[in-house]
């Protein structure tokens, strides 16, 4: 197996992975930076933000400001710590993205424009029209094109951490190209693999988000953190889940059951505001757990509007006008052209709630480090926590760029007090087991099970049991069903057998990933008897800040069940409070 | 809601057992408001789990999925059934190598996009204290339509020119440089004139078009490249007219 030495390798090359990766190359220009990822960087699922990311920049707002609204976004789960960390550096990273050529949106004066986004009290987010990920991911993509201390292994799938020593020494991964596993020596690793949107069957995520980073780190050892709190967007194109930005409703769309009425004034978030004039923090731009709350009881009520696809509201873009939607929004006028045939200009765009981010993930500190040596995460992948119990929209660009120059600079400060080698034999031996275990599934026949069919399986577990609202008995349920397709897992049989850019072996792995990210988000859920945020049960309706003012942290137990330990959470300034969005709020 | 029985016709290759590439014939159950990219999801979960292709988004972003689809250069991902009422036919984007089935091999393009420097090469040097560079909506307009590039490759597979002379530096890279040209925040022009504006740069460009006809984010590469020949031109005359005031 070929070996190749690096001092910091990255596995996943999106926002948070380049982010890093430019750190690293700019703070030494004498390590040597591999940028590993299974898609070619500008393919990460960074290109499909559309809103923008949120930083303090104008008069009217404040630092406090942006702390309070993600705190309280959070239903008060997140670190507060974490939370300062984000909100102080979010500013000047969206600067440096400038300084780099990023074409943000511009006021008339040729300064950064903003605009509302849900939750936020004052508008903050820096935006470029409705592409701000792809542009935000391009920039970076192309400014790290000019630092030859990265070198690039696009398209190589990450299988194993190896570690030795109690410390994170390197990986092994497959060239998808050759079929050939390399082993990647490296002082440091930072994980930047991006979410796990895939486990559920309707979800605006891209193919590649299976969690991968996820799994990769939990089964080294590293638990994942709040794996329960999982965020519905609530304005997904009913056909095919796209999505359609919250910035459509923070440039004042609005939401309409079947009676034309707008129903989120009947779920706390009222009284309606003026048509046209959006009003921050309330109504249309109330965060989203609540306004997909708002959803699932409409649709109780039989207040939704029935589609081929399903039950769905209206998303009410008309008064705009033609001007606006092209300027500020032209993506969502072309998908809901091309995917629902529905003109915003001239026509509600039926939308539902749909599968978008995660909030858990690899448990990280606001250093980006795990309690792996040697290991560190950012972006979509870790949990620090600054989104708690539910993200605010415009918060997950950021954190990735904030997240991931702290993952990068902590890697170097980690390499220069004494990230010691492993020793080789002990890497060669774990590399070596590494690729048996592919091996083995490669070779395998007789196998009864589809990676298809498993994958369906697992899907339709996760929609029924563990969505907006949860319940005791459908968690049982969950859980059972989960161990069971894990069971069953170690019965599949590749179709494929070649070397060549197999992607049934690709398919396989990453439903392996998916499983065990799945359980561990819904042995959580059944463990956490509250609700808070994106965690909603049915048999447990109140927030419970006694018992469950904590992290939940699954750790990996093999094939069996994952443990559940949990970990205070991080209070500095602002103790727990009510979550108002009523137009009353101060 | 309508189905459709949609017969695909799918270029394969596999090049450890085949000695050249042929066509397999699936007949696929497509909801009829499907994109090609739902079909080939449908053979590969139901029919054949060997079928190779990139794809990820599924809302003409990423620029994972482009290939041919009728002949022409296209996002599987934006290719809608209710266009194709006959066969579908399926093959890799031109152009490229094939590494396997309707994946293609794309080093060349990797690095022609590197060669061409795209990233800001600052006019002035600015702390990040001093705040933003000042860009007006005006000075944005002039370089945004260029920045909407997804690198999807498709003007490459239409391109003559490419096909022809594969060292062409290509639409794409090329309109990437001019994105960073027409950037009021960029002086790194006279570098990456070395790569654009030689042989192999612009003036391969015949100018057909095929490359802005094809583009799914309407970036206009043939427009960028003729911005690029007559800067390139009047540079030239310049340099040979008035010496003294390129110095």
């Amino acid at each position: 197996m070929e070996t190749i030495s690096c001092d910091v390798a990255i596995i996943g090359a999106g926002g948070a992975g380049l982010r890093a990766a430019i750190a690293i190359a700019q703070a030494d220009p004498g390590l040597r930076i591999a940028l590993i990822s299974k898609v070619y960087p500008m393919r990460s699922h960074t290109c499909a933000a559309e809103g923008g990311a949120a930083g303090v920049i104008k008069a009217d707002d404040s630092l406090d400001h942006h702390f309070n609204d993600t705190v309280g976004g959070g239903d008060w789960l997140c670190d507060q710590d974490a939370v300062d960390v984000l909100v102080q550096e979010a500013p000047k990273e969206l600067l440096q993205l400038e300084h780099w050529g990023c074409p943000w949106s511009r006021e008339p004066d040729g300064s950064v424009a903003v605009r509302p986004f849900g939750g936020m009290k004052k508008q903050r987010t820096w935006f470029a029209a409705d592409k701000s990920g792809f542009h935000i991911l391009h920039t970076l993509f192309q400014t790290s094109l000019q630092f030859s201390s990265i070198q690039r292994f696009d398209e190589f799938y990450a299988t194993e951490l190896l570690v030795d020593d109690g410390r994170c020494q390197g990986l092994t991964a497959i060239e998808m190209r050759s079929g050939q596993m390399r082993q990647f020596r490296a002082r440091a690793v930072i994980i930047a693999g991006g979410g796990a949107g895939r486990m559920f069957p309707f979800t605006t995520n891209g193919a590649i988000k299976t969690g991968d980073g996820m799994a990769l780190a939990y089964r080294a050892g590293v638990p994942l953190k709040d794996m329960e709190f999982v965020q519905y967007h609530p304005t997904g194109l009913p056909s095919t889940g796209t999505l359609l930005t919250e910035a459509c409703r923070g440039e004042g769309g609005v939401l309409l059951n079947k009676n034309g009425r707008r129903f989120l004034q009947d779920y706390s978030m009222g009284p309606e505001t003026p048509l046209g004039q959006p009003v921050l923090k309330t109504m249309e731009l109330g965060p989203r757990d609540r306004v997909s709350q708002a959803f699932w009881h409409e649709q109780k009520k039989g207040n939704m509007v029935p589609t081929q696809w399903g039950d769905a509201m209206l998303l009410d873009m008309r008064h705009l006008g033609e001007k606006t939607i092209n300027e500020r929004l032209p993506l969502v006028r072309d998908m809901s052209i091309s995917y629902m045939g529905v003109d915003p200009v001239t026509d509600p765009v039926p939308v539902r709630p749909v599968v978008h981010y995660m909030m858990g993930g690899i448990h990280s500190d606001i250093r980006a480090a795990t309690p792996l040596s040697g290991l560190f995460a950012a972006g979509e992948c870790a949990c620090v926590s600054v989104n708690g119990a539910n993200r605010l929209g415009s918060n997950s660009l950021t954190e990735l760029l904030v997240f991931g120059k702290r993952a990068a600079l902590s890697a170097i400060e980690y390499l220069a007090t004494g990230a010691r080698p492993g020793t080789d034999a002990a890497l060669e031996a774990a590399g070596q087991q590494a690729q048996a275990r592919i091996r083995e599934l490669f070779q395998r026949s007789g196998g009864s099970e589809s990676i298809a069919g498993l994958r369906r399986e697992m899907m339709q577990t996760l929609e029924e049991n563990a969505g907006i609202y949860r319940s005791g008995e459908g968690l049982v349920q969950a859980n059972a069903k989960l161990a069971e397709l894990r069971r069953r897992y170690a019965n599949i049989e590749l179709h494929d057998k070649s070397n060549v850019y197999n992607t049934d072996l690709l398919q396989a792995l990453e439903l392996g990933s998916m499983l065990d990210c799945a359980e561990a988000v819904t042995v959580s859920a059944l463990e956490r008897k509250e609700s808070r945020g994106a965690h909603q049960r049915l048999d447990f309706v109140e927030r419970d800040d006694a018992r469950y003012l904590k992290h939940s942290l699954a750790h990996y137990q093999g094939s069996g069940v994952p443990r559940i330990e949990y970990l205070d959470v991080v209070i500095t300034k602002s103790q727990p409070g009510v979550r108002d969005y009523s137009g009353d709020h101060e | 809601m309508s189905e459709r029985a949609v017969e695909l016709e799918v270029l394969r290759y596999n090049p450890e057992t085949d000695s050249a590439p042929h066509f397999q014939r699936y007949a696929a159950n497509c909801r009829e408001e499907w994109v090609v990219l739902d079909a080939l999801n449908f053979v590969k979960e139901n029919l054949d789990p060997t079928l190779s292709y990139r794809w990820s988004c599924h809302m003409a972003v990423c620029g994972s999925c482009g290939m041919m689809i009728n002949g022409e250069p296209k996002l599987a991902c934006k290719a809608f059934l209710r266009d194709y009422p006959g066969v579908i036919r399926v093959e890799p984007l031109a152009h490229f190598p094939i590494e396997r089935d309707l994946v293609t091999v794309i080093d060349d393009f990797v690095a022609k996009l590197t060669r061409v420097k795209p990233y800001l090469i600052p006019k002035e040097v600015r702390s990040l204290d001093a705040g933003e560079y000042r860009q007006t909506p005006a000075q944005l307009k002039r370089y945004k339509q260029f920045t909407l590039c997804i690198n999807c490759m498709l003007c490459y597979a239409a391109c003559p020119e490419y096909g022809l002379i594969p060292t062409f530096i290509g639409p794409a890279a090329i309109s990437l440089a001019h994105r960073y040209n027409q950037d009021s925040r960029d002086g790194g022009r006279a570098q990456r004139e070395e790569e654009i504006a030689a042989t192999e740069g612009v003036w391969e460009c015949s100018f057909t078009g095929a490359c802005s006809e094809v583009c799914p984010e309407h970036v206009d590469p043939a427009a960028a490249l003729q911005q690029v020949k007559i800067k390139s031109t009047i540079d030239w005359y310049l340099a040979h007219t008035m010496p003294w005031l390129t110095r």
